[in-house]
């Protein structure tokens, strides 16, 4: 190629020691598009390879703890369930909730996972946290389809409402990206974090109106459950989908400013390290 | 000449010791925060660490590199393990950054770092194809284009739906190759890709590079491989410890390396059991290299034969032990491996192995040592590994199978080996006129 052609026709990279400025990748995260759907479409690929439900299990799992549950808590128990039939009520946090821990936990694990190939090749690392959490989309879709025989053999019929569904889905995917951000990058330095996931995760569901409504909380205080942002977003799903609660409210203005919280500093921790994870990983 | 494709001003990177084996465990900030709660504080946490008060010990694995390639140079780059290649290729390639100085990259950067990341060992052939494809940056319609060409190139054709799990380490890499060369960024960088597969499969690579190169693309070869370097590249540059030493055409900068950067090495001491390499698993202490009944200092000539000694603690009792030892002569090339099995309880352990005289060439060779705990089967971890643990000289000598021959010998090794020559009748067949000019 002619020099002048040459230079006139390929990009320019420079490269310093690490940038104090602190800008989000937009332009360099675009470019990389189909490595984000590659790595997605590799983890959902490996992930059922020689299982023998395969998908199936995504199914499985929200199901049987749902059911375990309702005849535990629902029938046994007798914990309210805002005036739907308990297993509903339970399947429907459950299905939520899945999407947001599985996410979570394979996007803390997604890059020590891949520590080969942050070794060896540059991209944004940002891609594989992200493609981590949108293969947990998928298992939940898969999960979301039973909920419409589920509903239907309860005789419920999902209002107007069900067109706000996306927007809590969005919620959750954000919340478990933003923690999973902070968890990726804490555990490229330090491999406690691998032994902390699974806990807080079973931590977190506790303190998640998913076994229980979240009316268990007394009034003054209901909005500020909401600092739990997982609240707001079980809370939504239910009241997207069975109409049962009240709107979202002060409840969800909360868990959405908690939302933007965690995925801010999420992000900023993230770039923060991310020049030293090819060094310590 | 061209325009530039790649300047380097004064690049430096600084590792701390052990930084790039070793992960911190959250117990360790922990307590730090405990003994310094104030200097976590200012710091951060889990801030990159950068100046530690206590001293921590650093390791410059690049200095002050000043360097600039010229669009359709093939630099070749060599040097000693740990002189800085690697680490000068992945901050150019922008994996990790430099602590110092200022790179200016012309061009897209496609890297063969190491053939096969990013394979997925579960996922067809066809399937890898894509995936490796987009992690070294392909678009899917670039890689949708190529595809044929790749599949032909990597004669997998037959298994381009078998799970890549089940292919042989041959289809492995030829397959990995395959994607990796048809990358069609305008900057490559090669890193001893070239090492592996068997012999006419490293010529078809040597031949792709040999292409790229002419299509006026600019290439970084690393090697160890001092033939490869000197009939692929334009100019080479060599690296010790971290400093570029050696600059200019392949032919003088490989031959030079040779005769000055690789200071012979035929003994080296670990006096210090709690310094020397290895882990809680092992504990290496000496490895010489000395003729059979003579001193490490003593010359090795073509015909000695000589031992090699190797002496380390053994810390955990129940676990075997297999030692992996290699030797590799000047040109790179690997001239034979050798395995021992030590299965004694723990303790100082010497393992030797006797080569025979009349087998090497002359010519400085090197002697790579592996040492893995537990069965072949086991997964073999990786306790001890030295590329260059031990170089030594071979030194010519007069033999008789140089019969009158006094020039170079060339060849990887040099048997002494069984000629007969008989004399099976006298004269040619008497009745035969064909045989008429035949020399008696």
């Amino acid at each position: 190629m002619d020099p002048k052609t040459y230079a006139a026709a390929v990009p320019v990279f420079v490269i310093r020691g690490s940038d104090s400025s602190w800008n989000f990748p937009f332009r360099e995260l675009w470019q990389y598009r189909e490595l984000l759907y590659f790595l997605t479409w590799r983890d959902i690929k490996v992930r059922y390879k020689q299982t023998i439900l395969g998908l199936a299990w995504a199914v499985v799992q929200p199901l049987f703890i749902a059911l375990t549950l309702s005849l535990f808590l629902g029938h046994l128990a007798k914990v309210p369930s805002g005036g739907v039939p308990y297993p509903v009520f339970a399947y429907t946090g459950m299905v939520a909730w899945q999407l947001f821990a599985f996410a979570l936990t394979e996007a803390s694990n997604s890059l020590v996972a891949n520590d080969r190939l942050i070794t060896k090749v540059y991209f944004p690392r940002l891609v594989v946290p992200l493609s981590a959490v949108a293969a947990g989309l998928v298992d939940f879709l898969v999960a979301f389809f039973l909920l419409i025989p589920f509903l239907a053999y309860y005789g419920i019929v999902p209002g107007a409402t069900i067109l706000t569904l996306p927007f809590f889905v969005l919620l959750a995917v954000l919340i478990a990206l933003g923690a999973g951000l902070w968890l990726s990058a804490l555990n490229v330095q330090y491999r406690d974090v691998r032994y902390t996931v699974g806990f807080l995760v079973q931590l977190w569901f506790l303190a998640t109106p998913v076994a229980y409504p979240s009316s268990v909380v007394p009034e003054p205080w209901r909005a500020w459950y909401g600092l739990n942002p997982m609240v707001g977003v079980i809370e939504g799903f239910r009241w997207a989908l069975l109409g049962a609660g009240e709107a979202p409210g002060h409840l969800l203005a909360v868990s959405v400013a908690a939302t933007a919280v965690i995925l801010a500093s999420g992000l900023y921790y993230f770039r923060r390290m991310e020049d030293t994870f090819a060094d310590v990983i | 000449m061209g325009t530039s494709a790649i300047r380097c001003e004064g690049i430096g990177k600084r590792y701390r010791m052990g930084q790039r084996q070793r992960y911190r465990a959250l117990r360790d900030t922990i307590a730090d925060m405990l003994r310094a709660p104030l200097r976590l504080f200012r710091s951060g946490l889990g801030a990159p660490a950068t100046g530690d008060p206590r001293g921590a010990e650093f390791l410059w694995a690049l200095k002050d590199v000043s360097l600039e390639i010229r669009q359709g140079e093939v630099l070749g780059i060599i040097g000693r393990n740990g002189a800085g290649k690697s680490t000068l290729l992945k901050i150019l390639s922008r994996i990790t950054k430099p602590t110092e100085g200022q790179a200016e990259i012309h061009g897209r950067v496609g890297a063969l770092l190491e053939v096969g990341t990013g394979f997925h060992p579960e996922l067809t052939g066809r399937e890898n194809i894509y995936l490796n494809g987009a992690i070294l940056g392909m678009t899917r319609r670039e890689i949708e284009r190529k595809f044929d060409e790749i599949v032909e190139f990597s004669e997998c054709g037959r298994f381009l739906d078998t799970p890549v799990k089940h292919y042989s380490s041959g289809m492995y890499m030829r397959l990995a190759f395959a994607v990796a060369a048809h990358l069609e960024t305008e900057i490559l960088f090669v890193d001893e890709v070239l090492a592996v597969g068997d012999a006419a499969f490293q010529k078809k690579c040597l031949g792709k590079m040999d292409d790229v190169a002419h299509q006026g693309r600019t290439v970084l070869f690393v090697s160890h491989n001092m033939v490869a370097v000197d009939s692929l590249c334009t100019r080479a540059i060599c690296l010790h410890e971290g400093k570029v030493v050696l600059e200019g055409p392949p032919s003088v900068v490989t031959s030079r390396y040779l005769q000055n950067w690789i200071p012979a090495a035929t003994e080296v001491l670990y006096e210090d059991i709690a310094s020397a390499p290895g882990n809680e698993m092992i504990r290496f202490r000496r490895a010489c290299v000395r003729p059979l009944n003579g001193a490490p200092s003593d010359l090795i000539t073509v015909r000695t034969p000589f031992v090699v000694e190797f002496e380390y603690w053994k810390l955990a009792a129940h676990a075997g032990l297999l030692l992996d030892m290699a030797l590799f002569n000047e040109h790179g090339v690997h001239v034979f491996s050798t395995l021992e099995r030590a299965d004694f309880p723990g303790g100082l352990l010497r393992s030797s192995v006797v080569v025979p005289g009349d087998l090497l060439n002359n010519g400085t060779h090197r002697i790579e040592l592996a040492i893995y705990v537990g069965g072949l089967m086991a997964g073999l971890p990786l306790v001890f590994h030295s590329e260059d643990l031990l170089v030594f000289e071979v030194h010519d000598a007069t033999s008789r199978l140089r019969a009158l021959y006094h020039g170079p010998w060339t060849g990887a090794i040099r048997p002494s080996l069984e000629w007969k020559t008989e004399r099976l009748d006298c004269f040619p067949p008497s009745e035969g006129s064909v045989v008429s000019g035949a020399k008696t």
